[in-house]
């Protein structure tokens, strides 16, 4: 018997509004605890929501996205637990009647491209954040109240490799409509994941455990690995299966029960009284869309179409916003040089960004400069190989390429004339050298080509060079 | 004691023009005059004279500097759920002893800019759940024409206070009655205007959907002025309104005629006292004689507004109390954990009509009965709804009893729950429909005890219903008598 599984995500983003959703409380979770908070994001008795109208706006620009469908007419609920770390003991989220529905993510996982349904997004509001200290307990409400959308799959996927794929799709797109932070290790994205598995070919869905806290895209991936392993081998044993919710440990690798079915909250969902019903114009959604910048994949097309570069090219490239941003201005810089300046990306930029870890926004060397670096190669006033040592200089202190090489003395040299004599000398120092290159020893070719360089101090055109060598050893 | 505090707004306002009284004094013959009768009545739970004399001593410069306004200088009341900067809001429960609360209240924000002075913390059934203030955590208010008797409630002590002159006026707040009901009981005027009217912010909610805050008083033109000054649009509050505030007063001018009042022979039909229907008719009656018109109308959905009411509002009730778990602030009972201690606290502090809602309240929006008891009480609000509508077609106002009963004694009703609810049926019907209400003294029953004709409007409609309560109370002239058990 083949096993599938199937796996659907519940996807929690924190939006970058300025304010919080319901008072004017800035969204600041970093600062000190409890220093962005006020009578509304507390719970305080009296205390009303507003509905700051930025958190709409993005979460319809996420649903515009994901073509989604744009509900002109959606409400919030009350989902009513009690914990500690929830002011109202209520969460204002949206039940039946969610601002996006529908929708899908397009994935490639090993070469192969997927659709991903989108089943509804909604708007809701995050909690406090609880800190267990020995003896004692904290709550942090800086986070009470920071905007939170809930992007819910179709049960689309069929393996870890698909749920990461998705989540890396996903955040790209989050990213480039500029509607969250989107950093992992604040919290801006969570995810649960729902998975079963049952018989390949039986159309029917096994018993789902809902898996939580995972707190990376990495770990999602494990947790999966590990869940579906663990109910493989009970459906294959024939140990019978519960619904319900398990609890990642990332530490141990490994998932543990936290309730079943049976303890399943009962949240009471009803209309909040507090707030109006949410009212919105095709023209509101219209211009809200229009603010949108290109997405990836329309934009990847771009750039094997308007740049000429390989499919490979395009979609690394797009696969990182500031990357695609910082290569675009390179290419400006460049005089439209695309391909090399792909190449110059790709590779240098990449690579240091990988070493920092940093965002291309951080880098010294600026897009202009990289670009200035490109067309003094284009020139000739700049070998490669010199031209990297440059770039290793504008790493490590940024700067003006044209002054460095000026600085530096590495201009090219392309004059004939100049590079002849190096040619020369080279040749009557390497008489035995000589001797093999014509006895039909091409290695020995490469040996003089790197005297002539080391003599000309790296800065003989290379090209020359070689043309020189062979007429004057012909 | 000077004579100031058993004035109303009217009379102070042209004594504070003239510079024959300050503000300084009228704070200070409130204040007196609560010593002298608080002790019988229990209407106020806290009092701080100090800083509401330096805030009297402001409204004085104010208006030594020109300024004038309506309550300019004039002492408020305040029901204890109502939120004032710096002052304590504990809702009459245990739960929230303690809490000082951090800011104000969208209408004490709009009393404070007209300069009239926040003073004292007055009585209520716990989180406005009551209709006798008994269920206060802090003890009865008792009613100023009887002390054996309830003063109604929730608002009890913003009626007891106001009736026994121990304030100018007062704020309450109507979920279900709660302002009319005792203003009835305790022979005053009670004003519950539209929902959306006056901000609900800072007022801590018991029923959302249902809350206002209203206004108890002396007189007609006095709560009129009132609602002039706490109405109005609040950007903190969603669902207040935005529509302009009329000068009320204006509309007061002492005339009924062309009135149609709208008669609901459902109103009287409802276990009303006969003595309760009978001054309420001739209060109608004397109306006509005054030049209104009468017209009958019908109200066929009266007899599921209390069965309505007591799933909606214990439903919203549910979840608007959750945040009273000792984590944040008020009462606090500790424990080893978080959880243990939000359910110890809730389990120590809060009183029994309390729990009873919250309990009715989670059931209604369980799964599995949500669609057979709140889904179906929002479709029979509805009817209520479009009741009202169609009355308002055929007449201005619509005149009824505020309740079955005149104020009965305490502990009459304690053990039973049902009756107490259902002395709310001619008072729910305004609030699911979210029109406008007024109570007006009508005389009093053979025992003494005072009984309140209602006025209801539709939404919006306060010009009209404070027009006819004002016509008839200048007429009949039930709101000079005064209770004469506390006369020096």
């Amino acid at each position: 018997m083949t096993l599938l599984p199937t796996i659907g995500l519940e996807t929690h983003v924190q939006l970058n509004t300025r304010s919080k959703i319901w008072c004017g409380c800035a969204v600041e979770t970093a600062a000190n605890p409890n220093t962005h908070v006020c009578p509304v994001c507390m719970g305080y008795p009296g205390a009303l929501p507003v509905l700051n109208k930025e958190a709409v706006k993005k979460t319809v620009q996420t649903g515009l996205m994901l073509g989604c469908t744009i509900a002109l007419k959606s409400k919030h609920d009350r989902k009513s637990y009690f914990y500690p770390d929830m002011p109202k003991n209520y969460q204002i989220t949206q039940y039946d009647q969610p601002l996006c529905l529908g929708g899908s993510l397009e994935i490639e996982v090993s070469g192969r491209q997927k659709t991903v349904h989108i089943n509804r997004i909604h708007l809701e509001e995050d909690v406090g954040k609880s800190t267990h200290l020995r003896g004692a307990s904290g709550i942090d409400y800086n986070r009470a109240g920071t905007p939170l959308m809930e992007i819910v799959t179709e049960p689309d996927l069929h393996s870890e490799e698909e749920a990461f794929a998705y989540l890396t799709a996903l955040k790209r797109i989050l990213e480039y409509g500029n509607v969250s932070h989107c950093n992992l290790e604040e919290g801006n994205i969570r995810c649960d994941v729902n998975v079963s598995v049952a018989e390949a070919d039986s159309h029917m869905l096994g018993v789902k455990a809902e898996i939580k806290n995972m707190n990376t895209f990495r770990g999602v991936h494990r947790a999966l690995v590990y869940e579906i392993k663990r109910q493989t081998r009970a459906v294959e044993t024939g140990i019978p299966l519960v619904q319900e919710t398990r609890r990642w440990d990332d530490d141990q690798g490994m998932t543990s029960s936290m309730r079943t079915k049976e303890d399943a909250h009962d949240y009471r969902y009803f209309p909040d009284p507090d707030l109006a019903e949410i009212a919105l114009s095709a023209e509101q959604v219209e211009v809200w869309g229009a603010e949108l910048p290109e997405l990836p994949e329309r934009r990847r097309q771009r750039f094997i179409r308007d740049l000429e570069l390989p499919d490979y090219d395009a979609a690394v490239l797009v696969a990182d916003l500031h990357v695609a941003n910082y290569f675009e201005q390179v290419v400006a810089a460049a005089a439209g040089s695309a391909k090399a300046s792909s190449n110059w990306v790709m590779t240098e930029v990449m690579r240091e960004l990988s070493e920092s870890g940093g965002s291309p926004a951080d880098l010294k060397v600026t897009p202009k400069a990289l670009g200035t670096l490109i067309l003094l190669v284009e020139k000739k006033v700049l070998n490669h190989a010199k031209a990297k040592e440059v770039f290793s200089l504008l790493v490590k202190s940024g700067g003006d390429p044209e002054q460095i090489v000026k600085n530096e003395g590495w201009a090219q040299v392309s004059d004939s004339s100049a590079i002849e004599g190096f040619v020369k000398s080279v040749i009557d120092e390497n008489p035995s050298v000589v001797e093999d290159y014509r006895n039909g020893k091409h290695a020995a070719l490469q040996f003089l080509m790197g005297q002539v360089m080391r003599v000309s101090k790296g800065k003989a055109n290379p090209k020359i060079v070689l043309e020189l060598l062979k007429e004057m050893l012909a | 004691m000077s004579e100031l505090a058993l004035k109303g707004i009217q009379e102070l306002r042209g004594l504070l023009e003239s510079g024959a009284c300050s503000s300084r004094e009228i704070i200070e013959s409130v204040y007196a005059r609560i010593q002298e009768v608080d002790p019988k009545i229990n209407a106020y739970l806290k009092v701080d004279v100090e800083s509401a004399l330096l805030e009297a001593d402001a409204a004085d410069s104010r208006r030594s500097v020109g300024e004038k306004g309506p309550l300019l200088g004039i002492p408020v009341a305040i029901k204890d759920l109502l939120n004032v900067k710096g002052q304590s809001c504990s809702c009459a429960s245990k739960i929230l002893e303690g809490y000082i609360s951090p800011y104000d209240a969208g209408c004490v924000a709009k009393l404070r800019e007209a300069g009239a002075i926040p003073f004292g913390r007055v009585n209520m059934d716990e989180f406005a759940m009551g209709a006798s203030t008994e269920r206060s955590a802090y003890g009865i208010t008792r009613n100023p024409w009887n002390l054996d008797h309830v003063p109604g409630g929730s608002s009890g002590g913003s009626a007891a206070a106001v009736a026994a002159d121990e304030a100018i006026v007062s704020l309450g707040s109507d979920t279900g009655g709660s302002v009319r009901q005792p203003a009835s009981f305790c022979g005053c005027v009670g004003l519950k205007p539209s929902y959306g009217r006056v901000s609900r912010f800072g007022l801590t909610a018991f029923a959302s959907s249902l809350d206002q805050v209203g206004v108890l008083s002396k007189s007609v033109a006095d709560a009129a002025d009132t609602l002039g000054v706490v109405a109005g649009h609040d950007s903190r509050d969603t669902t207040s309104d935005r529509a302009a505030v009329p000068d009320y007063g204006k509309s007061l001018d002492g005339s009924m005629k062309g009135t149609k009042i709208g008669i609901a022979e459902e109103f009287f039909g409802v276990g009303v006292n006969p003595e309760v229907a009978e001054r309420v008719r001739d209060a109608i009656d004397f109306c006509v004689s005054l030049g209104a018109e009468l017209v009958s109308v019908s109200f066929p959905h009266l007899k599921y507004a209390v069965s309505v009411y007591y799933i909606l509002a214990p439903a919203e009730a549910s979840a608007n109390l959750s945040r009273f778990d000792g984590i944040r602030y008020g009462n606090r009972v500790e424990a080893e954990d978080p959880v243990t201690l939000m359910c110890k606290t809730r389990e120590a502090h809060f009183g029994d009509e309390v729990k009873r809602r919250i309990l009715l309240g989670t059931y209604v929006l369980s799964s599995g009965y949500y669609d057979a008891y709140y889904v179906k009480a929002l479709k029979a609000r509805a009817l209520i709804k479009q009741d009202f509508d169609k009355v308002f077609e055929k007449c201005d106002v619509l005149m009824s009893p505020v309740a079955p009963t005149t104020a009965y004694r305490i502990g009459a009703e304690l053990d039973d729950p049902l009756a107490l609810y259902l002395g709310d049926i001619c008072t729910i019907p305004s609030n699911l429909a979210g029109g406008c209400g007024l109570s007006v003294p009508c005389g009093f029953s053979d025992a003494g005890l005072p009984i309140g004709l209602q006025i209801l409007g539709p939404a919006f409609a306060e010009e009209r219903i404070l027009r006819a309560g004002f016509a008839y109370e200048q007429s009949a002239g039930f709101q000079s008598q005064r209770t004469s058990l506390f006369n020096v």
